[in-house]
């Protein structure tokens, strides 16, 4: 007989949980990428053996407790501060690798500042930019990233560029900047574009080792909670609406 | 090796941010105080120790970096001036919460506001009280020579490491300014010590390292409050410092500290010389506050008078000490102005022998 026990046999393993990614519960909503993101960069990180090597740096929004899910060293940033923080880590450790994990209120709007000039110092970290349009810990009010005339609850009957600003294409200004030498922007909403989040997760890091400056991957993400929608039709919305203005692919690639 | 020199303040304190092995520095500049950033990149500190030396692009950013440093268990100071320092509170906060160890030095100048470039003690609350959110407390050393400020910079790092805690070093912008000969300490070579509370890389077989300074559990945020209590009754217990003068047979003590210490000391000599017995406490820890020795004179002088560059800051924590058991007047000036000796000589005699 066939039994769950006797199935679970090295020879039979397909796939595994990354070590990287420690065995507490994530407290994202269903269907929300936060989750997969954090896998792929744990994939990355565990593809290239340098869980002991990485020194983490969590945001203020849903991915706060990122600390709790990531199996490396990790300091807690406040709000829009990580790219300062990292850059204190990086330059008293230039040998470990670090990174930033922020969402798009996070690091376009309160900390619009540390991200540009970390940036633009070409400070030897990864940045992990999550931008799903929304400030998703707060409950979903109007982030830099929310799209014209998208809902949010400060901007209830839809985003109004004349009297709240365009949605910030922070991703695109960040590439402008000598400092950056790898800028892509990816999803985690299906299992081949998470693969190819990984692989330049994975690009990036290695890009660290060699010193190249600041690599900046943005994941464009989900709410489904404060778009109110379910999982699939947040992704299916994403895709309509999102992708059109913040098409995926790379943005700057090292000559 | 015994090395004095002729320094100005602010590059004495540079300097001996160097000498105490200190792996870090960021700052962002801001009058009085600019001769230390000034200072450490003309060192080329990376070459002399391999201190790292880095222009934020603001205070904000300054203080945060500090804050990655200081999680990797590494020697990390800031400086900047008071509405510089302002800017820092969020991220003092989140050190103290987190508990780490770093040096902040504020050179005061004049406020509210853009307030003026002169100096003043005006932050005075700010530093002892917190300054930042929650109930938390700085270490505050209050230099009153550029000797002091030399010496404060060693012992603000040995106390920041002893307790875990961001130490303040509240001078201002006359001793930043001033040149006076110091005496240096040797260098100190920096350190290699790898801390179990540092985010240094996960040890295999260990837990990671988490620095936070979040509790999603109100009990457990309680718990972390308690710890931090806990650790300023230590330090109020260990590391007052002070400097007594005349109090022996005072019948009435002056209280200032820093820059106005040394003015007020001129006028307590110029009150002896008129027959008054006057003495004079001078606080070099401003949290801990010199407590129970200002409880001991109030049971025998009668009256102090509190004398500061800022419009009654310091006086609040001198009638706590006294308690109410003696008059405890106040006398300043503000602004970035400075008072002269004379001046509270006169307010003294106004207010306690009737002139
Ligand atoms: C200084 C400060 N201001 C405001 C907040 C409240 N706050 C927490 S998370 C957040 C927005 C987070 O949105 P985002 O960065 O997009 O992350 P998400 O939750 O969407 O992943 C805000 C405004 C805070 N914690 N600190
Ligand atoms: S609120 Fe939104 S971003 Fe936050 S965990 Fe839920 S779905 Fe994800
Ligand atoms: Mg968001």
């Amino acid at each position: 007989m066939i039994m769950a026990e006797n199935l679970k046999n090295p020879e039979n393993l397909v796939y595994e949980k990354t070590k990287v990614l420690t065995d507490r519960v994530l407290h994202y909503c269903p269907g929300c990428g936060h989750g997969t993101a954090h896998r792929m960069l744990a994939e990355a990180i565990d593809d290239l053996g340098i869980q002991e090597e990485t020194i983490g740096v969590a945001p203020v929004g849903c991915s706060v407790l990122a600390y709790y899910y990531f199996d490396v060293d990790m300091t807690e940033a406040a709000h829009g501060r990580a790219p300062a923080v990292a850059t204190g880590i990086k330059r008293v450790m230039p040998e470990k690798y670090v990174f930033t994990y922020q969402g798009d209120g996070d690091l376009a709007a309160i900390g619009t500042a540390e991200t540009i000039h970390a940036c633009n110092r070409g400070e030897n970290i990864l940045i992990v930019f999550v931008n799903n349009g929304i400030y998703g810990m707060t409950g979903g009010q109007m982030a830099p990233t929310t799209l014209e005339n998208m809902k949010s609850t400060t901007s209830p009957r839809g985003r109004d560029v004349k009297t709240m600003g365009a949605p910030l294409k922070i991703t695109e200004l960040i590439a402008q900047l000598p400092g950056t030498y790898y800028v892509a922007r990816h999803s985690v909403h299906t299992p081949a574009n998470a693969r190819k989040t990984k692989r330049a997760l994975k690009k990036a890091l290695e890009y660290q080792k060699e010193e190249k400056g600041t690599c900046f991957i943005e994941v464009v993400s989900n709410c489904p909670s404060n778009w109110k929608m379910t999982p699939v039709e947040s992704n299916k919305w994403m895709e309509e609406n999102m992708f059109p203005f913040y098409p995926l692919g790379d943005i700057k690639v090292p000559q | 090796m015994k090395e004095l020199r002729l320094m100005k303040g602010n590059e004495a304190l540079a300097e001996a941010a160097i000498r105490a092995g200190a792996d870090a520095y960021f700052g962002y500049p801001i009058t009085p105080q600019s001769e230390v950033i000034e200072y450490l990149m003309a060192q080329n500190t990376e070459e002399r120790t391999g201190m790292v030396v880095l222009q934020a692009e603001s205070e904000v950013a300054a203080i945060n970096m500090v804050y990655g440093a200081a999680g990797c268990g590494k020697k990390a100071i800031t400086t900047s001036s008071s509405p510089g320092i302002s800017l820092k509170q969020e991220g003092l906060s989140y050190i103290a919460g987190a508990e780490l160890p770093c040096v902040v030095a504020n050179i005061v100048r004049g406020g509210p506001g853009l307030g003026t470039i002169q100096p003043s003690q005006s932050d005075y609350l700010q530093a002892v009280k917190g300054g930042g959110h929650g109930d938390y407390k700085l270490i505050v050393l209050a230099p009153a020579t550029v000797q002091e400020t030399v010496d404060y910079v060693k012992l603000a790092f040995d106390l920041a490491f002893k307790y875990r805690n961001p130490v303040m070093i509240l001078s201002d912008g006359i001793i930043g300014q001033m040149m006076e000969k110091v005496e240096l300490f040797e260098q100190i070579p920096r350190s290699d010590k790898v801390y179990d509370w540092a985010t240094t890389g996960k040890e295999p077989g260990k837990d990671h390292v988490i620095i936070t300074s979040l509790q999603l559990q109100p009990e457990n945020q309680e718990k972390v409050n308690l710890r931090l209590q806990a650790k300023y009754k230590e330090v109020e217990k260990n590391e007052v410092l002070y400097e007594s003068y005349n109090i022996d047979d005072a019948e009435y003590v002056f209280v200032a500290f820093g820059s106005c210490g040394r003015i007020t000391q001129k006028a307590m000599e110029l009150a002896r010389k008129k027959g008054y017995k006057v003495g004079q406490i001078r606080p070099q820890t401003l949290y801990p506050f010199p407590v129970e020795i200002l409880s001991k004179l109030a049971d025998k002088v009668k009256g102090f008078l509190t004398v500061e560059m800022n419009a009654g800051q310091m006086v609040e924590d001198v009638r706590l000490a006294v308690n109410g058991k003696k008059p405890v007047e106040y006398y300043g000036r503000f602004g970035g102005m400075i008072p002269s000796p004379e001046e509270i000589l006169d307010a003294f005699e106004q207010k306690f022998i009737g002139g």
